[in-house]
């Protein structure tokens, strides 16, 4: 059995939010205003930290995309009450819209403060309505929402590859996030398949995880920014 | 004992407390006005947020909690005033409770509605949170929470009822027109035989020890709900401990804020007295200095450990956005209460009124600034949104805190809020019974001829 993680290469990464949109578009994110920006609310399941170091004009700016990190032990899952988030056996953490009863807990208990809160119901500009994704049911307000690494792309990719009767390949199923990066920062695909250039990626000595010590275990691996 | 159901003898010796049962004046009219109307106010301000979506308020991320998870955790800290003092009471036979017991007690089974009502309120979808039960997720604090204060809030209930059915054959027996069979139903056919008596003290004497590790775990796990989860300042094993010394310190303020105002109320001096005031005086100057020692373990771990990530929740509450909270709990949950307290001249009714009002305050602030700053500064930097608490979550406070004390109002005008039974035992039971008591205390003097 797969299990799906991403690597994030940070040398490569240049802040241009080109996985930011892709992720919104393809999730069937709601817009954000500037009236819902201001009061700390908007959704973006993917978005690009940014870390100013050193005084101008010795400035470097640092980007991190930031999105759900799928630990292999996620605090979110066990304080649940009604297991509305889980993880499923390829180790994606996902969120059950119509269990959830918006209590919150899973958003406080994560510590990459990843998951987001519908504050009120989803709205889209009339002219992009005809433009939601069929495939990624929109969330009423009053639950919360996450990145699912695009496992609808998943369960399409597994049903194409039965259909043809072959193996699904790591090719096969990608995020969108990931086939939107131009830098060619971000790879997806199997970590236990020693083979797949995730795994490879993960072996690199640059690549670490967010604040490994606290034994959530993520499947998001960084590779750290050289000199 | 049949005798105390005397019902007769019973309306003549303490007619005082039946009198606020069968008359109401304007005052009291005019109270169920006013705060009717505010828990008015506060339903309709619920459907605007059942309406519009818990954007209402002024949460956002990360504080993804705030004046309903606070008032959550500080109205089940106010429910142990009741059920566990009176137990605690009842159990070290202190004969001055008799008059505060039925008190306590219905400040417990009340405000747990009211505790767990928050919950509801904050809850995104409240049409499923029946969800928590059908598909009950076991290793969540949430369920565990929910487990224990159902069991408390039966428990504490049977323990309300139970010494009540004496009064209620009473009332039945005294009252007339539409209260009549309505105390009939509730006294079950309590007549006041022996063997009636013998099962109502059983049940009682039973309920009273069970009833004290039940109210430690509801608190206990009110705190886990923030220990279990690795978030910095919540994740710490001194939180049981420390919930439940607050929840007392907070419910015996509380249950001295109702006594006053009963007494002036109803006009009970001669059941309230001074030293019932000094002796629960005694009880939350001692609960002043747990507060205090609970609070410094607390800190100065957090303090001389130094974790970056600790500190930054740390300074928030000494030195940042929440310091004037931070300090004001401080000086209201310590200072105050300390200087009046530590003095029997000050420990007076109007003493111990002032350091309770100041003492619900400040564990109020004391769960906001548990709560909040914890989600205001977390590991990874997150674009800050000060929270500021919006005209909705007020109201639903006010609701919240006027629906309370209308329930309990109503309620002393049903059943009499000084158990009448246990007074008249008091006065012809127990005071040969302590004189008894206390001799076998004591060795027998001995005489000159023995020595």
């Amino acid at each position: 059995m797969p299990r799906w993680g991403m690597v994030i290469d940070l040398d490569r990464c240049t802040g241009c939010q080109a996985c930011v949109i892709a992720c919104k578009q393809e999730n069937n994110v709601p817009f954000s205003t500037p009236a819902t920006a201001e009061k700390g609310r908007q959704i973006s399941w993917m978005y690009i930290q940014t870390e100013v170091e050193g005084e101008s004009p010795d400035v470097k700016v640092r980007f991190r995309p930031m999105l759900c990190q799928h630990c292999d032990r996620p605090p979110c899952i066990f304080v649940c009450p009604t297991r509305a988030t889980y993880i499923t056996p390829e180790g994606i953490v996902a969120q059950t819209y119509p269990r959830c009863i918006g209590c919150r807990y899973c958003a406080n208990a994560c510590p990459y403060t990843v998951k987001y809160f519908n504050w009120t119901a989803p709205e889209w500009p009339k002219q992009l309505q005809a433009s939601l994704n069929g495939d990624v049911s929109v969330r009423p307000k009053g639950v919360i929402e996450k990145c699912t690494f695009c496992s609808h792309r998943r369960t399409k990719a597994k049903e194409t590859a039965e259909a043809e009767g072959r193996a699904m390949r790591d090719e096969d199923y990608q995020p969108a996030c990931v086939q939107a990066c131009p830098a060619g920062a971000m790879v997806f695909g199997d970590l236990d398949n020693p083979d797949s250039q995730v795994a490879e990626w993960a072996r690199s000595p640059r690549a670490e995880r967010l604040m490994e010590d606290l034994g959530t275990k993520p499947k998001v691996i960084y590779l750290k920014e050289g000199i | 004992m049949p005798h105390l159901l005397d019902s007769k003898t019973a309306y003549d010796q303490d007619r005082q407390i039946f009198k606020p049962i069968f008359t109401s004046g304007r005052g009291f009219y005019t109270a169920v006005a006013i705060l009717a109307s505010v828990v008015g106010w506060a339903i309709w301000a619920y459907c605007w947020q059942l309406r519009n979506g818990l954007g209402m308020t002024g949460l956002n991320r990360p504080v993804y909690w705030g004046i309903y998870i606070t008032n959550f955790v500080f109205f089940i800290g106010v429910s142990h005033a009741g059920t566990l003092i009176s137990a605690i009471l009842r159990l070290c036979r202190a004969e001055w409770r008799r008059s505060i017991t039925r008190m306590a007690e219905m400040i417990t089974v009340l405000v747990l509605f009211f505790g767990v009502g928050n919950v509801l309120l904050d809850l995104g979808r409240p049409d499923r949170a029946l969800y928590v039960i059908t598909h009950a997720h076991f290793t969540s604090p949430l369920l565990w929470d929910i487990s224990s204060i159902c069991v408390y809030l039966t428990g504490s209930s049977i323990y309300l009822y139970m010494p009540l059915i004496p009064d209620l054959a009473i009332l039945r027996d005294v009252a007339t027109g539409w209260r009549k069979p309505v105390y009939r139903v509730l006294a079950m056919g309590f007549t006041g035989t022996d063997k009636q008596w013998h099962r109502i003290e059983k049940v009682i004497s039973v309920l009273a020890v069970i009833i004290i590790p039940i109210a430690i775990s509801v608190h206990t796990i009110v705190s886990w709900v923030f220990a279990m989860t690795i978030m910095p300042m919540w994740h710490s094993t001194i939180f049981g401990p420390f919930f439940v010394v607050g929840a007392i310190f907070s419910g015996i303020a509380a249950l001295i804020t109702a006594m006053v105002i009963i007494r002036k109320v109803y006009h009970l001096e001669a059941y309230l007295r001074p030293v019932h005031f000094n002796n629960l005086g005694i009880l939350l100057f001692v609960m002043t200095l747990l507060w205090f020692y609970f609070t410094l373990a607390e800190y100065l771990t957090a303090w001389y450990g130094h974790e970056p990530v600790e500190m930054s929740v740390f300074w928030a509450k000494f030195t940042g956005s929440y310091a004037p909270l931070f300090w004001t709990m401080f000086l209201t949950c310590f200072i105050i209460p300390f200087a009046i307290l530590c003095n029997s001249r000050t420990r007076t009714i109007n003493g111990t009124l002032i350091a309770s009002i100041s003492i619900n305050i400040g564990m109020w602030l004391e769960r906001f600034t548990i709560v909040v700053p914890s989600l205001s500064n977390p590991r990874l930097p997150v674009e800050f949104h000060f929270y500021h608490p919006s005209w909705v979550e007020w109201s639903l406070m006010a609701g919240c805190f006027a629906g309370f004390i209308l329930v309990y109002m109503l309620f002393t005008k049903l059943f009499p809020i000084i158990s009448i039974w246990e007074i008249r035992e008091g006065r012809e039971v127990a005071v040969p019974e302590t004189v008894a008591r206390i001799q076998t205390y004591l060795p027998p003097a001995t005489t000159v001829e023995e020595a």
